[in-house]
């Protein structure tokens, strides 16, 4: 039953709800953050570049990026394989779930990199 | 006379509606229907029965004990798994009964399913006590048994109740969708000789531990909810799961053998 893999599913559900529990409390550090202001205010273009140059803010949304990016594409893998059970899909579905999220985040991160002007 | 009186006053007709499909034609499916007479005793299974005998002859079910010890009759009886010997028409409260084979199972015929499957998902859980000591099956060093306190059988012995119906297997959502999930049966199962203490299996865990294993169940706890003999096939899953994430610690400490002599005096004594 079971097979080879470089994770045990359990290791990788650990990472699934460490990273679902994270990200509940810092996308909530990230809504109180801008409640600090009135919400109209929040969205303009200049209080948004501010932001980035912010590094705590920055670092909270890189968090919020990552966390998001693994427990997402971890959930997606989790529904596909239930749709069909084979060898050959199960792998399809593993390297393309991890590549959408190694490349979110890479994207993600360089916007973040070029907004913040390092 | 005065009894066959009475019998006929409390004789009461109920419409079965059966459904009816055999693998080795392509008939396709359809439902029949039987007007049935039944007292308040009586079962689905008992209903099912009398249209076998005096109705239908064809219609094909799978039953032993009748008294919800075999796990055979298992059914859909109004959308809902349930053992047909265990389930009596009045209790239903309705004006017709439907009859249906179990989901997640392949049908055979009629209300007759394969359980290949689900007998395979429960073997691959390794279902027996393993030990590292070869003593035991050794018989010329004596016979020995294992000391364990009622708070040690507490542990399992709910789950050792099961009596592999597959009611729980055809309630699961899961297995619905993937079936190499093994089943809330299988893996209650396996936590029931996870948690032992005659148990020494190391591997229990990995068995499990699977892209298809204990981390699909969804805990809808349907298979709870269905169990005719109080099994909580749910709780078994979390708790083995809990074991996995390391929530919960295993600080099992092994049965202490005892060797039980042949001497009366003796015999059984720590």
């Amino acid at each position: 039953m079971a097979s080879r893999t470089i994770l045990k599913e359990s290791q990788i559900m650990k990472i699934h709800y460490i990273t679902g529990i994270a990200a509940i409390f810092v996308v909530a550090l990230h809504i109180m953050m801008r409640l600090v202001v009135p919400f109209e205010q929040s969205l303009e273009y200049d209080y948004i570049i501010a932001n980035y140059k912010n590094i705590i803010y920055v670092l909270i949304l890189e968090s919020i990026l990552v966390l998001i990016s693994v427990h997402g594409f971890n959930g997606i893998r989790i529904i596909l394989l239930e749709l069909r059970q084979s060898r050959a899909w199960e792998n399809m579905v593993t390297v393309v779930t991890i590549s959408a999220m190694i490349g979110l985040i890479a994207y993600g991160t360089r916007t973040i990199i070029l907004a913040n002007g390092l | 006379m005065n009894n066959t009186t009475i019998d006929n006053k409390n004789e009461r007709r109920i419409t079965l509606k059966v459904y009816r499909e055999n693998r080795g034609q392509d008939s396709g499916s359809h439902h029949d229907t039987f007007e049935v007479p039944y007292k308040k005793w009586t079962t689905v299974l008992d209903a099912l029965l009398y249209v076998k005998s005096y109705m239908d002859p064809s219609v094909a079910i799978r039953y032993s004990c009748r008294m919800a010890s075999c796990g055979s009759c298992g059914m859909k009886i109004n959308g809902v798994p349930k053992l047909a010997c265990y389930t009596k028409i009045s209790e239903l409260e309705t004006s017709t009964v439907e009859c249906e084979p179990l989901p997640n199972f392949p049908i055979i015929r009629d209300l007759v399913t394969d359980f290949s499957r689900f007998f395979n998902h429960h073997k691959s859980m390794q279902p027996y006590i393993q030990t590292n000591d070869s003593t035991e099956a050794d018989n010329s060093k004596g016979t020995f048994s294992f000391y364990q306190s009622p708070e040690d059988v507490d542990k399992y012995l709910q789950f050792s109740y099961c009596i592999k119906c597959g009611l729980c297997y055809s309630a699961c959502p899961t297995v619905g969708t993937d079936l190499n999930f093994p089943g809330p049966q299988a893996l209650a199962q396996q936590y029931r000789y996870f948690a032992d203490t005659r148990d020494e299996s190391k591997k229990r865990l990995d068995i499990v531990d699977d892209r298809h294993g204990i981390w699909r169940c969804h805990f809808a706890g349907s298979c709870s909810k269905v169990c005719p003999k109080g099994v909580d096939p749910a709780l078994g899953i979390q708790l083995l799961r809990s074991y996995m994430l390391g929530i919960s610690k295993n600080d099992k400490i092994p049965a202490k053998k005892i060797e039980i002599n042949d001497d009366n005096n003796n015999n059984g004594k720590i």
